[in-house]
């Protein structure tokens, strides 16, 4: 029996539950990704996905499952992001940060438990995304991003999402980015305030964005992060890169998303 | 003259989200800043009628001045 044959005896409709998807990875010697894209390719869809789709076709979760997307910082933004690509569906993510879990991280780190506490976050995010979605090929890196080994650490990637949590790696992450030629979703928090914004290659947002910094901080330096503003901000993120990687819809180009948590206020401002 | 002054995130704190304030000519942006001790160091995006501006621009009467602070956590 070949997999179409496989497919089309086992699949219910269009899907294919995860225990036939286990079945087919053993009978065929694939690891998991190959399977995803056999089931794809072939029309199907693997059954965790069926709630996507209405908005996103089969053949949109098959360029999902062949994009590959770095995050840069696995904290308060990127545990969020890191989650939600994996559930997505995109099948390759880099995933860099240097620190590990501490105690004031476990009031909003989605990635944070007291069981991970001295853990590497980009090795708690690998981990954690094996548990969600063993589809997606996860690359931690655990090293802080720098613009000297920037685009060593991302490599070819589609699109870049800033999880980081300083101005000046936000600077370097952006250069980094008009120098491969890929697309950064920026996000940035503060107590009840984000902001979010995508940059294309040539797009000078974080020039704009960030024009009086004079090196310090923003407003998270005396304000901290609560649980719920990253929530907020790294799924505005994800919604722009998955735009982004379908080339659909309308995006945060040359213009930011200023969000008032406190006031319900959303201002979009061109840059 | 008078100005339309709108705080943003945190500046509104305080203060007020949007006022119409009387202020002398000449004022420039940073005298608003100044006035409303706003802190220099924390401060993003400056909008003067809806263009990127800096605080040494003069502001004229009936502008529209928006403060948003700076902001860069993750």
């Amino acid at each position: 029996m070949d997999v179409n044959a496989f497919l089309a005896e086992k699949a219910d409709g269009v899907l294919l539950s995860w225990a036939d998807q286990c079945e087919l990875m053993t009978r065929f010697d694939f690891d998991c990704a190959e399977t995803e894209r056999q089931i794809l390719q072939a029309g199907y869809l693997p059954a965790r996905y069926q709630r996507n789709q209405q908005m996103i076709s089969t053949d949109q979760q098959l360029q999902l499952l062949q994009s590959r997307v770095a995050v840069v910082g696995c904290g308060g933004l990127g545990g969020y992001i890191l989650e939600q690509l994996a559930r997505l569906g995109v099948g390759q993510i880099i995933a860099i940060d240097p620190d590990v879990f501490e105690e004031h991280n476990l009031n909003r780190q989605l990635l944070a438990s007291i069981e991970l506490l001295g853990t590497a976050k980009a090795e708690a995010a690998r981990q954690r995304i094996s548990e969600i979605n063993p589809a997606v090929r996860v690359n931690s890196i655990i090293a802080a991003f720098s613009k000297e080994k920037g685009q060593e650490m991302l490599g070819t990637v589609d699109l870049v999402i800033d999880a980081v949590d300083n101005i000046q790696v936000r600077f370097d992450l952006a250069e980094t980015c008009a120098q491969l030629n890929v697309p950064l979703v920026h996000g940035a928090i503060g107590g009840w305030y984000g902001q979010v914004a995508t940059v294309y290659p040539g797009d000078d947002a974080l020039q704009k964005l960030y024009g009086n910094w004079n090196g310090g901080a923003g407003v998270e330096s005396e304000l901290g992060n609560p649980s719920f503003t990253p929530a907020v901000i790294a799924s505005l993120q994800v919604a722009e890169a998955s735009k982004v990687l379908l080339g659909q819809g309308r995006l945060l180009c040359n213009s930011v998303l200023s969000i008032n948590l406190l006031e319900m206020q959303f201002e979009e401002i061109p840059l | 003259m008078k100005i339309t002054v709108k705080l943003f995130a945190s500046f509104q704190a305080g203060r007020f989200n949007v006022e119409i304030r009387e202020y002398p000519e000449p004022t420039l942006i940073g005298d608003v800043v100044r006035e409303q001790d706003l802190p220099e160091e924390k401060i993003g995006i400056v909008l003067l009628n809806m263009v990127h501006a800096k605080l040494y621009q003069p502001l004229r009467d009936g502008d529209i001045l928006a403060i948003f602070p700076l902001v860069g956590g993750g």
